[in-house]
This record gives structure tokens, C-alpha cells and sequence, in this order.
């Protein structure tokens, strides 16, 4: 506990706290005890002086009774200790204690020492040199005596009871002195007040401090500390709740950075290992396997040869090397599977195929109450597609829409149909090269999951690169920067850097300098360097005219994908499903309707549902 | 003990040396037979085999530096791979180091008979190309070579990169010179994918009796199909480098793949 930053921040603003409490209070006390005496002080030479004024008739009378009797009536007044009345010689002549009359006090005595302690004694003294402070022995609390001297006056000395020479200054001293318990204990208790004060606002400020500290980093710090516990024992997916922008928020969001792309390389390395040691093992069980279908095949195919006198025995021979050999094309599929199988396509109707894909998810379209309806092309065509392969994406796209609804009353709707579509928008680019044979292709910037065209601009003393949108019509191209259509640009090859500008010839639809490169197999493709103009012209794909495709939409009434998420979808390892997913079923039904040439587009609104629209083209050949 | 065989047969299966050993006698042909390498290795100082039957996977010498050895030694025989693991990178890479055919496990009799059938042949022919050497003056050409550009599998197939991108397929002289004269031929069709060192067409001979596989030097897809050479067969034996080629292709990774086989501008040197 001693060692947290919250009990150091704490232990540092407390002892500032006191300190400066401790400063302040010391000054504040002096000041205010100090003003308190001088109010006592004033107050005592008041009535020193009030006094001296109401006993100075009866002394020129000089009845001693009724001065007795003024002293003895002020000096019983509360706070008041004593009044007395000294002459010349220290004899004490009136008392407010009647005891102490006729006492001699010692010059050396305190009430005497401020005027007597030089040789000569003074006449006249400043009010603050005729007050004293002390404490008679034996009495707790303190005393201010304040003397106040009885000069002589004419009327003094033509009194009648002559007592006094007209050659004395001063006939005696008024000396009282009052009780300062009533002070002393009022600075007691603001000394008191302002400890307590302190104390309290010292433990104050600690809670304070410490309810911040627990907010701002206790609780930050633990959740960071816990994520990192969570995170070492292996689960990745633990993110951090948002912690505000200050600097622990800032580490809890580049922490939670950190773990997302740990578990992205985790999976990425287990999707690779898994693979790898599939590949192990399918490749330890063919070589196993293959050896005794060897045995099997060759003695069975020998037997046929030699038997051919006796069809009884061929029919039954021919079996065992029929199946023998469909025993080594399933151990050749799994040595292929270990390394992305090229697909095996035979003429199919997509219609069956989707059936067959239902009825592996049936039951669990029944346990999820699920409404499926198919809206079927009853006259589809058949198609040369790989049956599996299909039959996966259909599969997995159904299990999508199933994991998308969530509520009561989720439709899926599946729909066939043939149509015609132009080339215009949908023919992809999957191989193009500059004129010395360099590929164009780049696979690191994908568009809408495909890879993008590269080529090399030069324009206004300005060098960049343009990804252009691999598909014929669509014009979601990346330009490094907009070249300036007023200066000249140059449109290279990235490798070798050899002109892909058509000299001769300018767009027809806005007179911008066309560039032209050619697809492999497929003729050359002409475009508009002008960013705004989507003018493009593809020959070849052209001329084929309108082309036959069969449309499969597979819809839901489910949550939708956000905008964000749509274009990120078919990319490898993009997954909302958490741990549930590997990301890889979108990217991999991607790929293989790629490589049936066909195409695979999304639409999606959140809370509405997806459809998911495929296109197949009815002949293969893209010629 | 100096003994004349037609086949050696290296396994580490006793019942792949059985069978095979049974198939070739019935053949007429003379076959010996090793449980692993070392004992072939110790085999062939004393005895000669014409071809090798050998197996990849074997313990402590695998086929790959059994092929190696007898390659450095400059024996005169050939050898014929097989495996069961087997993969397109095997075959390929057993063909490129100078294996004369390659057979996956497990075969047929027909597809063993045909190869060690060619193996033999093969055998006759650069028996007769060192006969010729010798004698100096017999000039008669047994085979036509690939042409510098090409590159080739084997003694299989040839492959050729055209300015556009896409690569020729064909058959090599010396292969169609093993095999007795093209009965038939079955093509794959259009838009077909073949696969490097998988069989890409089968050519039947002597009246269909005898199917020989071609393995196709790349992967990639059918584009075109030489319409010249279905209609008249002949036009292969006659022109096999350039009227007789058989496929075009659109490869799939032209630039890997062609590292993997034999340049036969080598050849000439």
C-alpha cells in the first residue's frame, strides 16, 4: 500500500498542505493575539485614565474614603486583578486588595522597573513601554499591569491638605493590572480552531486526492494490468473499455491496438499451421496409404490381363481396380487439398447444387425457426462449375445469413435466374502488362478485394502512382495525385517505365490523353488519364456483346453489415464474429467464384438484411 | 557374377518389388530387386541394369540421392521415380535431376509396362547415339533436340513462351521416338486447367494396346487446342517443336514454374 503512487501523491500533497497551513497559521495567530492585547491594552489604559479622572476630586478633597471606594468598586469588576494607587517612594497608599496598603514595593519590582531602571527616573513614557505582561508566581495565567503616572498639577499643591510640594513632577502611580486568562484562552482556542482546521482539511484533500487518483489511475491501471494478465494467459480478445483521451486512455487504446493485430498474427499463424500440418498429414497418409493401394492395384490390374478368357472373373477384377482407383484419386485430393486445389469442374446445374447445399443446413435452419424461400429458375442451364466448390460457397453463405438473423420471424430467401449482362462493369482484369511483358498487377493494393492495375504518372514535375479498378466500367481508382489535364502527363510502366500513352489518340468524351495497356488473352484496354472522366474501352469484350450469366441471390432479413465493414469484407481474416470466425469464408468463397470467372457483390443495410448476388457466366471461355 | 538385367527394382515395400517383379517377368523382361539403396549401391558395382525402379521415401539413402550417385558415376542407365507421396514438387524436381520418367504411386500394370516400356527404349536409343559416337561415321540423327528457347520436362514435354504471355505445349522428339507410332491421342478440352508434372494427355500406340501419360511442364488454363494436330496426328512425329505443338496456355505462374525445368539451350553444350 505504501509503495502506491496514490499513497505517494497523498503523503507529497499532505506535507505541502501542512506546511503551508503551518505558515499561514503561525502569521494569522501572532497577528490576531497581538491585536487582542492591544485592544486589552487600550481598553486598561481607558480606564487607568477614568480612573485617574473620577478620583481626582475627592484626592484634591482628600477623602479617602470615597477613592477607597471607587477602587475597591472597579477593582471587583471580572477580569480586573488588581488597582492600586503607589506614591513616590513605592508605598502602596490605596489597594483594591486593602491588605497591600501601606506596603513599600521594591523600585526593582516589575510595575516599577519600565520608568526605574535607569538612574534617573523618566517622567514621561510611551503607552507601550507602561504596560507589561506577567505571570505572578503560582497563578497560571497571565497579567498585563499597565502604570499610568499621577503628575502634579497646581491644584495639587493649593489644596487644602497640602500634601504635596508644588517642586514634585509626578506624586505617584496608578498601577492596574488585569487578568489576560480571557485572551489567553481566546488564543488557545483559535490555535485550537485553525489545528483542527488543518488536520481536517489535510485529510480532506487526501480523499479528494485519492478518490481522483482511484479514478483517474487506480482504476485505469488495474484494468491495464488485468488486460495484460488476460492477454499473457492467452486471450487475445480482451479489449479494453475506452478510458477517456488522456495519456493511460492513450495506452489502453494503443494496447488494444497491440492485442488486435497479436490475435490477427495468431490466427493468421494458426489458419497456417493448421493448414501445414493438414499438409503433413495428408501427405503422411497418402505416402502410407498409396504403397498398399499399390499392392492392391497392380496385382488387381495383372489378374485382369491374365484373365481375359474368363468375363465372370473380369467383371469382378474390374471392380477392384475401378474403386482401387478411386481410392488413389481420394488420396490424390487430399495431397491437392493440402495445396489449394485447382478446381475440378464438370457440367452441373446450380439449382441441384443449392438443394444439396440446403440440406446440410436444413436442420439447422429448422432449430433457428428459419423461413427459407426459393425462388428458383426452373429452366436454368447447365454449367461447367466444380460441384464441391460451389456447394461450399452456398454453404457458407447460408450459415452467414443464419449467424445475421437473430430474432424471431429471419426469412432467407435464395433466387436463380438467367441473365444477360454487359461486359460493361463486370469483366475483370486479371492479367495485364506493359508492352516489354512487365506485369501490371498489384497485389498490394486491392480494390473491392481485387488487385488493382499500377501505373507510373509524371505530370507537373509530380511523380505518383495510379491504381486503376481492375473491373471494366467501375471507376474506384486510387490516384496518388489529380494530374493537371493543362500540362502534359506521362502515363509509364512502373518497371521499366516505357510510355503506356497513346500518341495519337484522345478521349472521346473529354480530349484527355487515353493510355492503353494489354490483358492477357484478352486484346488491349484503353482508359482516360482524366481522374473525373470514366471513359474506358475493352475491344475484345466489347465485341462479344451482351454475355449469359446465371444470377443466384442469396438473401436475409438479418442485422446487416455497417458501411464501414462493407468493403472489408471478403478480405482474408476480416471477421465480426469474434473468436466464432476465422475470417476466411468470405475470402475463400471470393476465390472460388473467381476462379470460375465469375463475380460476387454484396449489398447490405444495417438492420435491413444482406443479399449477396453472385454471377456465374454460362460459358466459360472469355473469348 | 557380372550379370545382365533389364530392371532394378529399389524399394523399401516388399510387396511393391513383388508385384513389380511379377509384372515385368511376364513382360519377358530380366528383373533384379533391393530392399533399400545401399544394397542397389553395392548391386550395381558388380551387375548392370539397364533402368532403376527406385523409390523416393527410403531409410538412410532416399531415391533423390540415389539418383544423384548414379548420375556421378555415369553409369549407363537411366532411372524411373516413383512414390507415394506423390507431389507435383517430386515429380518435377525428380525429372529436373535427371530421372528419365516419373510414376505416382500406386500404378497400374499398363502405366508401369508403358514407362519402364519407354525406359527401355530410351535406353536403345542413347545406347545407339554413344555406338554412333564411336564409330564416327555414322551420321543418321536419332532425335531432333528442342529448339535453345524451349524448356523442357524431362524427356517429356516442352514448353515454350510466346510474345504474348502465353506458353506452347508439346511433346518431345525423344519422347514420341520411345513410344511406337501415335495410334491416338486424347486431349483435355478447352478451358481444362492442367497442372505441372500431372499427365496432361494420354497417347495410345501399337492399335491402342499401350497408354503413355504426358506430363505437362506447366499449370495453367487451356486456352487453345492445335486443331491441325487432331485432325492428322502425324503432323507431331513430323514437326513436334513448332506445327505439332499440342496446347496454348494462359499459365498460372509461368515465372516459377519454368525455373523448375531443364532449359535445353543446355543441351547443346
Amino acid at each position: 500500500m505504501f509503495k502506491k503512487i496514490g499513497f505517494k501523491l497523498i503523503v507529497a500533497v499532505g506535507i505541502t498542505a501542512i506546511v503551508t497551513i503551518g505558515i499561514f497559521s503561525y502569521f494569522n495567530i501572532r497577528t490576531h493575539s497581538s491585536s487582542l492585547l492591544a485592544e486589552v491594552e487600550r481598553s486598561a489604559n481607558q480606564l487607568s485614565e477614568t480612573i485617574k479622572h473620577s478620583t481626582r476630586y475627592d484626592m484634591l478633597l482628600n477623602q479617602r474614603e470615597s477613592i477607597n471606594r471607587i477602587i475597591n468598586t472597579i477593582g471587583e469588576q471580572p477580569g480586573i486583578r488588581e488597582v492600586r494607587v503607589l506614591n513616590k517612594v513605592g508605598e502602596i497608599i490605596y489597594s483594591s486588595h486593602q491588605g497591600d496598603v501601606g506596603k513599600v514595593i521594591d523600585k526593582k519590582e516589575e510595575s516599577c522597573y519600565s520608568c526605574h531602571a535607569a538612574n534617573k527616573p523618566l517622567t514621561r513614557l510611551p503607552i507601550k513601554d507602561r504596560t507589561r505582561i506577567f505571570r505572578p508566581v503560582g497563578d497560571s495565567s497571565r497579567v498585563m499591569g499597565i502604570i499610568s503616572p499621577i503628575y502634579n498639577e497646581k491644584s495639587c499643591w493649593s489644596a487644602d491638605c497640602h500634601a504635596h510640594s508644588s517642586s514634585q513632577t509626578i506624586l505617584g502611580v496608578l498601577d492596574i493590572t488585569i487578568s489576560l486568562a480571557e485572551v489567553d484562552k481566546q488564543i488557545r482556542k483559535s490555535e485550537m480552531e485553525i489545528v483542527v482546521f488543518s488536520i481536517s482539511a489535510v485529510i480532506a484533500l487526501s480523499f479528494i486526492i485519492g478518490f481522483f487518483v482511484r479514478r483517474w489511475v487506480d482504476k485505469p491501471v488495474k484494468e491495464l494490468l488485468n488486460a495484460t494478465n488476460q492477454v499473457g494467459t492467452g486471450n487475445l480478445n480482451y479489449i479494453i473499455k475506452d478510458r477517456g483521451d488522456d495519456e493511460l486512455g492513450m495506452l489502453a487504446r494503443s494496447f488494444n491496438n497491440m492485442t488486435k493485430k497479436l490475435s490477427e498474427a495468431r490466427l493468421q499463424l494458426f489458419q497456417s499451421d493448421k493448414m501445414a500440418s493438414l499438409g503433413r498429414l495428408a501427405a503422411g497418409v497418402a505416402h502410407e496409404i498409396n504403397n498398399p493401394l499399390t499392392g492392391v492395384l497392380t496385382y488387381s490390374s495383372f489378374l485382369l490381363k491374365r484373365t481375359q478368357d474368363n468375363p465372370e472373373l473380369q467383371e469382378d477384377l474390374k471392380v477392384i481396380v475401378r474403386e482401387t482407383k478411386r481410392s488413389r484419386e481420394i488420396v490424390k485430393s487430399l495431397l491437392d487439398f493440402a495445396r489449394q486445389s485447382v478446381p475440378k469442374k464438370n457440367e452441373a446445374n446450380v439449382n441441384e447444387i443449392i438443394e444439396h447445399s440446403i440440406s446440410v443446413v436444413e436442420n439447422q435452419l429448422t432449430i433457428n425457426h428459419v423461413k427459407l424461400i426459393k425462388n428458383f429458375d426452373n429452366n436454368l442451364p447447365n454449367i461447367t462449375v466444380d460441384a464441391n466448390q460451389l456447394q461450399q460457397v452456398f454453404i457458407n453463405l447460408i450459415v452467414n445469413a443464419l449467424d445475421a438473423l437473430n430474432k424471431e420471424g429471419g426469412i432467407i430467401t435464395i433466387a436463380t435466374s438467367q441473365i444477360r449482362l454487359s461486359p460493361y462493369g463486370i469483366t475483370h482484369i486479371k492479367k495485364a502488362v506493359c508492352p516489354k511483358r512487365h506485369d501490371l498487377m498489384d497485389n498490394e493494393t486491392k480494390i473491392e478485394g481485387m488487385p488493382s492495375i499500377k501505373l507510373k504518372i509524371k505530370n507537373d514535375e509530380k511523380e505518383g502512382f495510379i491504381n486503376l479498378d481492375p473491373v471494366y466500367g467501375k471507376d474506384n481508382h486510387i490516384y496518388e495525385f489529380t494530374p493537371d489535364l493543362k500540362k502534359e502527363i506521362f502515363v509509364s510502366c512502373p518497371q521499366c517505365n516505357v510510355s503506356l500513352i497513346e500518341p495519337d489518340n484522345k478521349c472521346p468524351k473529354c480530349g484527355s490523353p487515353i493510355f492503353t495497356f494489354e490483358v492477357l488473352g484478352q486484346g488491349f484496354f484503353e482508359g482516360c488519364i482524366n481522374k473525373s472522366c470514366n471513359w474506358q474501352r475493352w475491344d475484345v469484350v466489347d465485341s462479344g456483346g451482351l454475355k449469359d450469366y446465371i444470377e443466384i441471390k442469396i438473401s436475409d432479413n438479418g442485422c446487416g453489415i455497417s458501411k464501414e465493414d462493407l468493403p472489408k469484407i471478403f478480405e482474408p481474416f476480416f471477421t465480426t464474429k469474434g473468436q466464432k470466425g476465422t475470417g476466411l469464408g468470405l475470402a475463400v468463397i471470393w476465390g472460388i467464384i473467381d476462379n470460375h470467372n465469375g463475380t460476387i457483390t454484396v449489398e447490405s443495410e444495417l438492420n435491413k438484411g444482406t443479399t449477396f448476388t453472385i454471377h456465374l457466366p454460362l460459358q466459360q471461355n472469355r473469348q | 557374377m557380372n550379370k545382365e538385367f533389364d530392371i532394378l527394382v529399389i524399394d523399401d515395400e516388399q510387396v511393391i518389388i513383388d508385384a513389380v517383379l511379377k509384372i515385368c517377368s511376364a513382360e519377358g523382361y530380366k528383373v533384379d530387386s533391393s530392399l533399400d539403396a545401399k544394397d542397389a549401391l553395392k548391386k550395381i558395382e558388380s551387375n548392370h541394369y539397364k533402368i532403376f525402379l527406385c523409390d523416393i521415401m527410403m531409410p538412410d539413402i532416399d531415391g533423390f540421392e540415389f539418383l544423384e550417385e548414379i548420375i556421378k558415376r555415369k553409369l549407363n542407365s537411366y532411372l524411373i521415380m516413383t512414390t507415394g507421396f506423390s507431389t507435383v514438387e517430386n515429380a518435377v524436381k525428380s525429372l529436373y535431376n535427371g530421372a528419365i520418367d516419373f510414376i505416382p504411386k500406386p500404378f497400374t500394370v499398363d502405366e508401369l509396362v508403358s514407362s519402364i516400356y519407354r525406359g527401355l527404349k530410351y535406353y536403345e536409343i542413347q545406347n545407339a547415339i554413344k555406338l554412333s559416337k564411336n564409330k564416327l561415321n555414322d551420321e543418321s540423327i536419332f532425335y531432333v533436340p528442342c529448339p535453345a528457347k524451349y524448356y523442357r520436362l524431362g524427356y517429356s514435354s516442352w514448353a515454350c513462351q510466346e510474345q504474348t504471355g502465353s506458353i506452347l505445349i508439346g511433346i518431345m522428339d525423344l519422347f514420341l521416338k520411345t513410344i511406337d507410332s501415335i495410334f491416338e491421342i486424347d486431349l483435355l478440352k478447352i478451358d481444362d486447367e492442367v497442372l505441372q508434372g500431372n499427365s496432361c494427355l494420354q497417347i495410345k500406340s501399337e492399335k491402342g494396346e499401350m497408354v503413355h501419360q504426358v506430363l505437362a511442364p506447366v499449370s495453367g488454363r487451356i486456352l487453345e487446342r492445335n486443331e491441325a494436330v487432331i485432325n492428322e496426328i502425324s503432323i507431331v512425329e513430323k514437326d513436334p517443336y513448332f506445327k505439332g505443338w499440342i496446347y496454348r496456355v494462359i499459365p498460372s505462374d509461368s515465372e516459377y514454374e519454368l525455373r523448375q525445368l531443364i532449359p535445353c539451350s543446355s543441351d547443346r553444350i
